[in-house]
């Protein structure tokens, strides 16, 4: 996949990819999230650094899905609060947190079907002031579908629909992309090229949190890991450290340790 | 002007009204859209001046045709209640005027009524998208304030209904509504010409937002709300200007209506009434405005036909084919007329070139 990085030089200032001094751009504080009796976010303070990419993994029911609804405001919390960018987004509606420069790319792909793939990375790009033409050859590009510009989306691969998915949220030129399950239902070679588009965002200073099941994807796109159990950050490190945790490969990649 | 000035000119024009939300793209379609324009205006001088009559109320009508076609084909939100504002502004126009009765008071009339419709709508639309209701809650939610207009409308008819000097009138409707006035009064033929300069002006003008970033912003919203709200944009913020623009297209349908036949009823916002429009873009194509207006005058040309009954078909077999009309057009051609006649000319042309070129003439179903 071609990355031209020169084209989408990013406005906002450098940010070392060193990992050590970075600010926080994204945090909850005491975050907690109630359904009934059940308590599927519990006071999680967890912070995602600038220009950084972090993978959000956990068994299923760990809480990871409501924190991300939280965070883009499908949902709103029993308590706490979110800042993001120096801004308290907790009373914000989802459509207004877009605006502090988040991206969101859901889990399953809702691209506009009917809309050709010009048009669907159009519809999020026309609201920005950013130059038309010059992000729309760079985003097609970056996402292998420059010569599906004028196919109907609907017609396109499960791995080109993920893509397309991507490259609406980028064109909004977000500080930080919350993506989740980016690679799910895809192939190697499908995973291998979203892998090295979210490196290639991630050199231009982009940052992300991923929300991902697949190890493998993990080890090759991140840097630090955090786990989530029951509502709660379980253990928070680097990929090595986390995949040789006794407790966690309990709990979650269910090996018996 | 030289005529590279002119061409430039006509250039940028086209460029402001041609995209892909619209039918028609091409030097052939507007040569043809011309060539209808033209017929329409020379229809009264080659007609009796019934007919010419009669043609300038279905041009009022697809005003109501084109507020649907508007808020339901480009933005997904079906309301079955356009009528409403049709009606309230139709009202609106005769308690105005009849209060007002002067060429000043009527023309303060046109606007007045079209602000009442138009402040009707954005009310509606207020509490509808920004509590959350949509899909077929939003129809069934328009058709009810329809009904309900109706029902409220009909018990009007004692002395004690009256605005001013204007009585509403109950059943028997609202009676002395003043001619269309904009500084000078519009009868007869001047009524046809004013109502079909309107017409071609709004279907020009809403070519143009239809292709703007906002007509691409609607369509984003009507394929997939949740998705265009994740991109930052306020879902319900656009669909309550959709939807009071819609509602100011129906209300100035209501002001041509209304003094059209100096006349208003209850039956305005009666459900058979309030079903037309559907029947109309369903008919025509939703995504269609031309192929809308176009079903919008052959379908109530036809009513108008049956309504004294052809041979042993009687009148009140009017609505059961257009009824049946409504079904087979939904069955054979689900995108309605206009977008299907499109399909199949880009087939051919297809076809006939090998190479598919887009755009082209496209739908011409103007009686």
């Amino acid at each position: 996949m071609s990355t031209p990085q020169d084209i989408n030089a990013r406005q906002k200032p450098a940010v070392a990819t060193t990992g050590a001094g970075r600010d926080a751009i994204l945090s909850t504080r005491q975050l907690t999230k109630n359904f009934g009796g059940l308590t599927a976010v519990d006071s999680v303070d967890f912070e995602v650094n600038e220009g950084e990419i972090r993978c959000l993994i956990g068994p299923n029911g760990a809480g990871k899905s409501t924190l991300l609804n939280l965070i883009t405001g499908q949902l709103s919390p029993s308590e706490g609060h979110i800042y993001f960018d120096g801004t308290d987004l907790t009373g914000l509606k989802p459509h207004e947190r877009i605006d502090t420069g988040l991206s969101v790319k859901f889990q399953s792909p809702h691209v506009y079907e009917n809309l050709s793939v010009k048009r669907n990375l159009m519809i999020p790009l026309q609201r920005t002031d950013r130059d038309v033409d010059h992000v729309l050859t760079d985003t097609l590009d970056r996402i292998a579908l420059a010569d599906e510009r004028d196919t109907s989306a609907g017609d396109l691969s499960h791995g080109q629909q993920q893509r397309l998915e991507i490259g609406m949220a980028i064109t909004l030129d977000p500080t930080l992309m919350l993506l989740d399950e980016p690679v799910a239902g895809m192939s190697v070679d499908e995973t291998a090229d979203v892998a090295a588009l979210i490196r290639s965002l991630h050199d231009d200073g982009m940052a992300f949190l991923v929300v991902e099941h697949d190890m493998e994807f993990v080890r090759e796109i991140s840097e630090k890991v955090t786990v989530l159990n029951q509502g709660a950050v379980f253990r928070q490190g680097s990929i090595q450290e986390i995949e040789t945790d006794d407790a966690v490969r309990r709990i979650y990649l269910g090996e018996d340790v | 002007m030289s005529s590279a000035n002119t061409q430039t000119t006509l250039s940028r024009l086209r460029g402001l009204l041609e995209g892909p939300n619209t039918l028609g793209n091409s030097k052939s379609f507007w040569v043809g859209f011309v060539l209808a324009v033209t017929a329409l205006a020379a229809y009264p001088q080659v007609t009796d001046p019934y007919s010419a009559l009669q043609t300038s109320r279905y041009f009022a009508l697809a005003f109501l045709a084109i507020s649907l076609c508007f808020v339901w084909g480009y933005c997904g939100v079906l309301s079955f209640g356009q009528v409403a504002f049709f009606g309230i502004s139709a009202y609106a126009f005769g308690i105005i005027g009849i209060n007002f009765a002067s060429t000043a008071g009527a023309t303060v009339a046109l606007f007045g009524a079209v602000t009442a419709g138009t402040f009707a709508a954005a009310v509606l639309g207020y509490f509808m998208f920004y509590g959350g209701v949509r899909d077929v809650y939003v129809t069934i939610m328009t058709l009810v304030v329809a009904l309900v207009l109706n029902t409220f409308m009909g018990q009007t008819a004692g002395s004690e209904w009256a605005v001013g000097t204007a009585r509403l009138g109950g059943f028997n409707g609202m009676t002395n509504i003043p001619n269309l006035t904009f500084g000078i009064v519009f009868q007869t033929v001047g009524f046809y010409y004013a109502v079909l300069f309107a017409l071609v002006g709004t279907y020009l003008g809403l070519r143009v937002l239809l292709n703007s970033s906002f007509g691409m912003t609607m369509v984003a919203v009507r394929e997939d709300e949740e998705r265009t709200a994740t991109f930052g944009y306020n879902v319900a913020f656009v669909k309550l200007v959709v939807f009071t623009i819609g509602g100011g297209l129906a209300a100035l349908g209501g002001v041509f209506y209304a003094s059209w036949g100096n006349y208003v009823d209850p039956s305005v916002f009666s459900i058979a009434f309030a079903a037309l429009p559907v029947v109309w873009v369903s008919i025509g194509g939703r995504e269609s405005l031309l192929g809308t207006i176009g079903a919008t005058l052959f379908i109530e040309r036809m009513r108008t036909g049956l309504s004294s009954g052809i041979g042993p078909i009687g009148p009140e077999w009017a609505l059961v084919i257009v009824g049946g009309l409504l079904l087979a057009v939904i069955l054979f051609m689900p995108a309605g007329i206009a977008p299907t006649l499109n399909e199949l000319k880009n087939t051919i042309l297809q076809r006939r070139s090998g190479r598919s070129p887009s755009g082209g003439p496209t739908e011409e179903s103007i009686k």
